[in-house]
């Protein structure tokens, strides 16, 4: 593996973390107010397909981005009200959020474009494409030639479409707002201390509605970047499940923004190598050193964990260690001997790339975020008490 | 006189809650500069009165005047405008924020943050010198004690500029010591001219600082009177609308053989923070030990490892014989069957079941004793119903309905339901937490007759309670819990406020003496 491969593998992890990252800076401002929102996988999935759908319509992407974050405000407000106007069950309105989506995005798509529900292919001036930045080089040839500075600056600076660049911008943005303005202030008060806010005499339902209004503008933006920006058009489910490996990325960044952008690297790492390396092969040795490594280090972290603790990850290091031990079985025979095995190279199971991502967000959550405090008025209506 | 007008008047204010006449007609005024206590029992609608007045209810009918103008306040935005903060009986405070953070909080001076923050915390510097708040601004509220978050809850009014304090119940969570301290400021507050509203349900309070006292009673206004010119027991009258006797009447205890022997009792919660540390008394039969402490300080979890919810390691034998504290025994159901009856400290949650009836609320804990069996495999309502009834009237449950839901009595009845149902099960031992914690005057004189008569009998009881008057009136024997720890043992009337307080605020016992 060269220089090269190196960056092309940070240029995707960049690219495949900004919708992770965008939907949870979008959780990371509801629920510092104290509104639990599982529906970032719907909202995300809607904005995805009206954009795409409003930008083969209209030959603009930009009227495309418009029309997806409509839509994912609209069904902000419908959480909110059934959150906060009605003091209803925050689950529930999310989980009905990410169904009513799941499901209207493919009909309507069959209604209006009958390809199996998916949009048409995008043209490309109706896709946000790449900016290549002055002295960048584009060709693919020409990179692979270049020095690594110049590799580093054309493959992973320059080239990524406009919402990559403003997705970055938003991390310092939403710091910003948080710790420095009187808005995010009162925000992370009404997540905390919803009376407390109230005594003061600003109103709760205003902040909170504000807060959620943030959220539906972050997973809009996000969503339209998956079918505009990495893809050329909607197809069925396209999100993937990445907002609920937001709000897992949320719960490991403990609601702060920079620990966020961390958290959706890492995250989006695996979605890279999927992407970089569909039919990644390996050395035998390296897969049972991977494998029976990790392993290791999950029982002995455990280890100082409660019994639980000890049994789950155990028992998933020893399901890692059968694991190597079969990739290494498999490859011996009579010709080759047990020791040659080991330096055999393997491919390893293009699922089990694809898989990473989920199971490494698994792991994370089992037990090594530590003591990770939600808002304390997280997930409850505020009523004022008698 | 005549020629001020009053801080505050209030005319005709009436306000209900569905059927429910929380305030009826009430007027009252306020003079500026004076500290003014309004004094009721629980219900009585001063809570609400001062909500009305904070903007936070609507008041149906009525005036409000601020300084002789007529004011609306539709809104807690409007209160602060118009002079007027609060301070709730719960902390409406972030507990993650930083105090000078709170402070700010709603009263920032712009859309950034940082000027406001400068402007604060030089406000607080020159606030702490006037009146003596001294508060770290960079502290987080949720690592300060009770009492200096009740200092940032006055900070927060007096950076809003409020001429007009309320106070609601301010000295419920703080030690003697604490509170004395609080009340030293509210008097420095009055010598600047601020004008302050205490509300409370102590006599002692009203009588100690105020100077003017207003009497409640089920939403009306009984009276306002010159504290100087009234006394506690014509207090407690009014509030009630009959004779009280405010002292607990009982013979001296006759203490025979020891019933309870703890012995180092040790609890360690799941966050690692020791909880217990090595607890040892012993409660004799026919004597009330009063267990005394500002409340967090373990008698709660004293109380659960006695009462068979909670495990602890140490030793606790019954009559001579040790009780299960972590196997197959340790739970409720075996505690009761030993003789232990125990009046939960939270009526509300582990004493009751507010949405069961009253009949089957006597009975919980004790569905297996033969006469609520029927062919001893179904239950019989009729006759837990008929003992209900007995038991209703006995301990003048009002009203003597079994048939209506927990949450329909008052506070005083449903716990005369837990007593009567742990009292009438003759137990050995009495486990009692905060008997009279939200209660009125008059259920607390009564549930008082009931554990005396009790211990008459020559049964063992253990009080736990947060009013220091309450532990006085009632213990033969105090201990004063502090940090988990038993600080030292006295006997009341070799005692005082003064040098139980001391223990309760963590002094040690030489020290205290």
């Amino acid at each position: 593996m060269d220089f090269f491969t190196f960056v092309q593998l940070g240029d995707a992890s960049v690219r495949m973390a900004i919708p992770l990252l965008l939907a949870c800076l979008a959780g990371l401002f509801s629920e510092r107010a104290g509104i639990f929102d599982i529906g970032l996988e719907g909202k995300m999935l809607a904005a995805a397909f009206l954009s795409a759908a409003v930008s083969f319509a209209s030959g603009n992407v930009w009227l495309g981005l418009l029309a997806g974050i409509g839509i994912s405000v609209l069904l902000s407000v419908i959480h909110g009200l059934a959150s906060i106007t009605f003091k209803g069950n925050q689950l529930i309105s999310g989980v009905a959020i990410n169904f009513f989506a799941a499901g209207l995005t493919v009909v309507i798509a069959q209604g209006w474009f009958a390809q199996g529900g998916r949009t048409p292919s995008l043209p490309n001036d109706a896709r946000f494409n790449g900016l290549d930045f002055p002295g960048a080089l584009t060709r693919f040839r020409d990179k692979m030639q270049a020095s690594p500075g110049m590799q580093f600056y054309s493959e992973f600076v320059s080239g990524h479409s406009i919402l990559v660049y403003l997705g970055l911008l938003t991390v310092p943005l939403s710091w910003w707002i948080l710790y420095r303005t009187r808005f995010g202030l009162r925000l992370r008060a009404v997540g905390e201390a919803p009376e407390a806010v109230d005594t003061a005499g600003i109103s709760v339902v205003r902040l909170r509605f504000a807060a959620v209004a943030i959220c539906g503008i972050l997973c809009g933006i996000a969503g339209a970047y998956l079918s505009t920006a990495v893809q050329a058009g909607f197809t069925k489910d396209m999100t993937a499940n990445r907002g609920f490996i937001a709000l897992a990325a949320l719960i490991f960044a403990k609601w702060r923004p920079w620990h966020a952008l961390g958290a959706c690297l890492l995250f989006s790492l695996f979605f890279a190598i999927d992407i970089q390396f569909p039919r990644l092969e390996l050395r035998v040795v390296w897969i049972m050193v991977l494998l029976i490594g990790s392993g290791v280090a999950m029982t002995a972290y455990a280890l100082r964990k409660d019994k639980i603790d000890v049994i789950v990850l155990g028992g998933l290091s020893l399901v890692l260690a059968l694991v190597a031990l079969l990739a290494w079985r498999g490859e011996m025979s009579d010709e080759i001997g047990a020791i040659a095995a080991l330096f055999e190279t393997v491919r390893v199971p293009s699922q089990l790339i694809q898989s990473l991502p989920y199971l490494f967000v698994v792991i994370v959550l089992a037990g090594f975020v530590g003591k990770a405090i939600p808002p304390r008025a997280g997930g409850q209506p505020y009523v004022k008490e008698r | 006189m005549s020629d001020i007008a009053p801080a505050i008047e209030l005319v005709g204010i009436s306000k209900a809650f569905g059927p429910v006449q929380a305030n009826k007609d009430i007027s009252i005024r306020v003079m500026p500069g004076t500290i003014h206590g309004i004094i009721g029992e629980n219900g009585a609608g001063k809570s609400t009165l001062m909500s009305i007045l904070y903007g936070f209810y609507k008041a149906d009918a009525g005036e409000v005047f601020i300084s002789g103008q007529k004011t609306e306040i539709p809104d807690s935005q409007a209160a602060i405008a118009a002079g007027i903060g609060m301070v709730f009986q719960h902390f409406k405070l972030v507990k993650n924020f930083s105090v000078l953070e709170n402070v700010v909080l709603g009263a920032e001076d712009g859309a950034l943050l940082r000027p406001s923050l400068a402007k604060a915390r030089k406000q607080l510097k020159s606030l702490a010198t006037e009146y003596e708040l001294n508060v770290d601004p960079d502290a987080i509220i949720e690592d300060i004690g009770v009492g200096m978050q009740q200092r940032v809850e006055i900070l927060k009014a007096l950076y809003r500029q409020a001429d007009i304090l309320i106070l609601d119940e301010p000295t419920g969570v703080l030690t003697p010591a604490e509170a004395d301290q609080l009340f030293r400021i509210l008097g420095r507050l009055k010598e600047e001219g601020k004008t302050i509203i205490l509300i409370t349900h102590k006599l002692r309070e009203i009588m100690d600082i105020t100077d003017t006292v207003s009497v409640m009673r089920r939403g009306e206004m009984m009276a306002t009177v010159k504290t100087s010119d009234t006394n506690p027991a014509d207090l407690a009258e009014r509030m009630v609308g009959r004779k009280v006797l405010l002292r607990v009447d009982k013979v001296p205890a006759q203490p025979k053989d020891v019933v309870l022997d703890v012995r180092d009792l040790n609890i360690t919660d799941d966050k690692g923070v020791h909880r217990l540390k090595g607890v040892s008394f012993q409660v004799r039969a026919g004597e009330i030990l009063g267990i005394a402490g500002v409340s967090g300080n373990g008698q709660s979890e004293l109380l659960e490892v006695l009462g068979g919810y909670e495990k602890a390691t140490g030793e606790i034998l019954l009559n001579g014989d040790p009780i299960d504290l972590t196997g197959a025994y340790s739970d409720g159901q075996s505690r009761r069957a030993r003789g232990i009856a125990h009046v939960p400290e939270d009526r509300q949650h582990e004493g009751l079941i507010m949405d069961f009836t009253a009949w089957e609320n006597t009975a919980f804990g004790y569905h297996h004793d033969p006469k609520y069996q029927r062919n001893g495999l179904l239950m019989d309502n009729a006759a837990i119903l008929k003992d209900a009834q007995e038991k209703m009237g006995r301990f003048d449950v009002r009203p003597p309905n079994p048939l209506l839901a927990a949450k329909n009595f008052s506070g005083g009845n449903q716990q005369k339901i837990v007593v009567a149902r742990e009292i009438e099960r003759d137990p050995d031992l009495l486990l009692v937490g905060q008997p009279t914690r939200g209660v009125d005057i008059g259920a607390i004189e009564f549930i008082h007759q009931q554990i005396v008569a009790l211990r008459d009998q020559g049964k063992a009881i253990l009080l736990v309670s947060v009013e220091l008057e309450e532990i006085m009136g009632l213990s033969d024997r105090i201990a004063v819990m502090f940090d988990g720890q038993i600080m030292g043992e006295r006997l009341p009337d070799q005692t005082n406020e003064k040098e139980l307080g001391l223990l309760m605020a963590g002094m040690k016992d030489g020290e205290a003496a």
